[in-house]
């Protein structure tokens, strides 16, 4: 086993073992806030598929977190004001049921990215930067703008959606679902990474005109990772919509893309369970200095900028050590 | 018929033109060097059979299909397979994956390749940056070999090894020639190992191809004007 294997089962063990401890001694806002952390772990997760192995520097994740909110937002509002989504050609109704809101948080958070990548993937470095920004603003003034669900204000929720045999309102149950969630996130993840194609990305973020000359395009390669990296942080959307039963633009903002960023940075760029531990610092910093002052932003500024210049690889990398070949 | 065949080849970089008038052929099983001094269009050209390059003029064909526009990875399937300057691996992949990662159905699979080269079976969990430039240099050869190409180009395979290290390249080259019908191009500048493998040379001056022929024709004379040996 190596280091990070033991860091791996250590956090995941800590992640689980806090909320539980929480749960026993009854303290719901303690599991509310791990639930927080592992749901950004999951949009954190996403994005590292982008940017850790296929160094495609995306700044425009919180359009896919905020597709994932929306599509569980506007499916749970038309199911509790009683109201159809659409009458024509076909008639779909809302629906209160997470497993379906998760699908269609998928399904949207993947084909926006498709197209997103589609037409971002033509450039790069910065202007890739730039044009995912766009993308992402894009859908936050359009979200702004859209008053049918609720525009500037956002979608509130009533009820927490359902989970058959579950009761999701118990924070401990909701937390338990995410948690599921996560590991299942981490193997596919993992199994990708390790896959063929997971190693030509890696490739094709060295050189792409070895990947071409050993047979593989780059474009596709590219577009299939930030295709199921926007359908994981949909994913992540729909979670972090259904925790706090609202949903606003404020999930679409560049803000938002930038956290998500953050988490991937402050947990180690590149590796499969860096994510969790960058969303987890994130929630444990969040927490303990937003209580000292409002302007708690600056120290993490100070943080971030400390990792970057002196622990390149994160926390991941300061702990477990170099990256291991094969782990 | 030959299985890579350029004809009146002219390619730009931007608004500089580097290759004028390259004529090239390699049938199946043959082993074609590429010669010239510094900056005289070898590696230009190796870029352009890969399609890494578009050539402006004249036509490059595989195997009697015209690849002029073909995107780089579709030539690469048809069966080029580049081993490219400056024993370029994926660094931060181990050997075994830079091996497997873009492995292709066919021949060539890990035990085929282990055996051309052993060193590399005791290396395979290490990551590629960690190796010697020998065994990088094998490395590529053998992630070349494992899409299972028809033709393989070699860009200055044995440049800047130790003397012993380049035998064991050409030995392997060598068998290569021996036991497979792939059709190999050579770029090279090592004359003596050159005369002992290659059937045929082709010498490059100015971007344009300016001897062809069997290398055993090659005399000193030419040699000397074209090369500075």
């Amino acid at each position: 086993m190596t280091r990070e294997t033991v860091l791996n089962a250590g956090l995941m063990t800590l992640l689980l073992v806090v909320p539980l401890a929480a749960w026993t001694f009854d303290e719901p806002f303690l599991i509310t806030l791990a639930t927080r952390a592992v749901i950004f772990a999951i949009a954190g997760i996403g994005l590292n598929l982008a940017l850790g192995f296929g160094g495609l520097v995306s700044f425009g994740h919180a359009a896919f977190f905020g597709l994932g909110g929306y599509a569980m937002g506007i499916l749970a509002h038309h199911a509790q004001t009683y109201t159809a989504l659409a009458t024509w050609p076909v008639a779909i109704e809302g629906t209160k049921s997470m497993p379906v809101i998760w699908l269609m948080a998928i399904g949207a958070g993947a084909l926006a990215a498709l197209v997103i990548g589609a037409l971002s993937l033509r450039t790069k470095g910065v202007y890739f930067i730039m044009i995912t920004l766009a993308f992402g603003q894009m859908l936050y003034y359009f979200a702004i703008s859209w008053s049918a669900y609720g525009g500037e204000d956002g979608l509130s929720i009533y009820v927490r959606n359902g989970f058959p045999g579950l009761n999701t309102m118990d924070p401990i149950q909701f937390f338990a679902i995410c948690y599921a969630l996560l590991l299942i996130v981490l193997l596919s993840v993992n199994r990708v990474a390790q896959s063929s194609f997971g190693m030509m990305l890696r490739a094709a973020r060295q050189s792409e005109d070895r990947v071409q000359a050993v047979g593989q395009a780059p474009f596709r390669l590219y577009l299939t990772a930030f295709t199921i990296s926007g359908a994981i942080t949909g994913l992540a959307g729909a979670l972090f919509a259904d925790l706090n039963r609202f949903v606003s633009p404020t999930m679409l903002s560049w803000q938002t893309s930038g956290e998500i960023m953050i988490f991937v940075i402050l947990g180690g760029v590149g590796r499969v369970f860096g994510p969790v531990a960058g969303a987890a610092l994130f929630i444990l910093l969040e927490h303990s200095l937003g209580g000292s002052s409002e302007y708690w932003h600056i120290y993490l500024g100070a943080i971030l900028l400390g990792v970057v210049l002196f622990a390149r690889g994160g926390l991941y990398g300061f702990l477990a050590g170099r990256e291991q070949a094969d782990d | 018929m030959s299985l890579l065949k350029l004809t009146h080849v002219s390619a730009f970089y931007g608004h500089s033109q580097a290759l004028f008038d390259v004529d090239l052929s390699v049938g199946e099983g043959e082993v074609v060097a590429m010669m010239g001094r510094n900056g005289m269009g070898k590696s230009t050209t190796v870029k352009v059979i890969c399609r890494l390059l578009r050539n402006r003029g004249g036509s490059v064909l595989f195997d009697g299909q015209d690849i002029a526009r073909l995107p780089a990875h579709r030539v690469a399937r048809l069966g080029v397979g580049l081993v490219p300057e400056g024993r370029r691996c994926f660094r931060d992949l181990t050997v075994r994956e830079n091996l497997i990662a873009a492995a292709r159905r066919g021949a060539w699979d890990l035990p085929a390749v282990t055996r051309l080269f052993p060193q590399l079976e005791d290396r395979k969990d290490q990551s590629a940056g960690t190796l010697s430039g020998g065994e990088q240099q094998m490395l590529a050869i053998g992630r070349a070999l494992m899409t299972n190409p028809r033709l393989l180009v070699l860009d200055e395979a044995t440049e800047g090894l130790a003397p012993v290290v380049r035998q064991e390249i050409w030995a392997a080259i060598a068998r290569l020639k021996a036991e497979t019908g792939m059709g190999i191009v050579v770029v090279d500048k090592s004359l003596k190992e050159l005369r002992a493998i290659a059937n045929r040379a082709v010498i490059l001056e100015k971007g344009t191809s300016v001897w062809v022929g069997d290398i055993s024709a090659l005399s000193h004379d030419i040699t000397d004007r074209y090369l500075g040996i």
